[in-house]
């Protein structure tokens, strides 16, 4: 318990680590998203490309 | 190479954590308020590497014509906004039990770090404004180029000017003013935060490639991987 207030400042502390490791999730989570987008927009176009070609 | 980097990152970084945490003494000064340090430095670190980064991407995109170093600059903006945006975060937090408030107006190294901020968005705002990649390229690496005074200005600012901003903890004449426990955790955060936004950028700049070459036979192969397997 004498940890999790940390001398007085875990409502400083805490939500400073929380916050740093949250949007460092979300770093990752975007840049899949954007590269599952990517190749989804990618298939559709090469879908396109062959529904041309036969 | 990414999952590498994302492994050694996560690695340095639960050490750091943890050392951090819980094993550094706590400062004398500033009690246990100081442990902020080990995520608010990376962060700040970060931000203005990654501008560096962009900066100099942009720039050898714009001298050598190269469309990676372009593809590079693109892909470190995001990133670099968001450390900047953690460093502005966690500084606010910070500076609230130690001087008495989240934000300073006019107190230099404030205002510069989120000029930084601005000049990221500015930078992905002119990326999105214009269509033609190869035009988005070579105006937003300008843009890049003019906005790196800033970063050295971040740096010195807690020199140049007073500042409510305590003065520098490693970069400073006389070596690190900071005792190896708690040295130490600080150091392996900055390396592990490091490790992990060059696995960032590098799966970034994947995506990026993929977008631009998107007309060459070879992503025909990343996109459908059951193909060619």
């Amino acid at each position: 318990m004498e940890v999790l207030s940390m001398g007085g400042y875990g409502a400083y502390v805490w939500p400073a680590y929380a916050l740093t490791f949250g949007v460092l999730l979300l770093c990752v989570a975007q840049g899949r998203r954007r590269h599952r987008r990517v190749v989804r927009e990618l298939r559709a176009r090469l879908e396109i490309g062959r529904g041309e070609s036969k | 190479m990414i999952p590498w980097l994302a492994v050694a990152g996560l690695v340095l970084v639960a050490y750091g954590t943890v050392a951090g945490l819980f094993f550094a003494p706590a400062d004398y000064q500033q009690k246990d308020a100081f442990r902020i340090i080990y995520v608010h430095v990376p962060a700040s670190y970060l931000s203005m590497l990654g501008y560096v980064v962009m900066a100099t991407a942009a720039g050898i995109g714009l001298i050598w014509r190269m469309k990676l170093a372009h593809a590079v600059a693109a892909s470190a903006a995001p990133l670099g906004a968001w450390f900047t945006f953690l460093a502005l975060m966690t500084g606010s937090i910070w500076g609230r039990p130690m001087w008495g408030t989240w934000w300073e107006w006019g107190d230099p190294r404030l205002t510069s770090e989120l000029i930084l901020l601005f000049l990221y968005f500015g930078y992905m705002a002119l990326r999105a404004a214009i269509d033609d990649t190869t035009r988005a390229d070579r105006a937003s690496a300008v843009l890049a180029l003019v906005g790196a005074v800033n970063v050295p200005i971040i740096h010195f600012s807690v020199e140049w000017w007073s500042s409510l901003h305590q003065g520098p903890t490693l970069v400073r004449a006389g070596g690190p003013a900071i005792a190896g426990p708690m040295l130490w955790p600080l150091l392996a955060m900055i390396a592990g935060f490091s490790l992990l936004f060059a696995a960032l950028l590098l799966a970034r700049v994947r995506t990026e490639v993929l977008i631009r070459e998107r007309r060459a036979r070879w992503v025909r192969k990343v996109v459908y991987p059951e193909e060619t397997a």
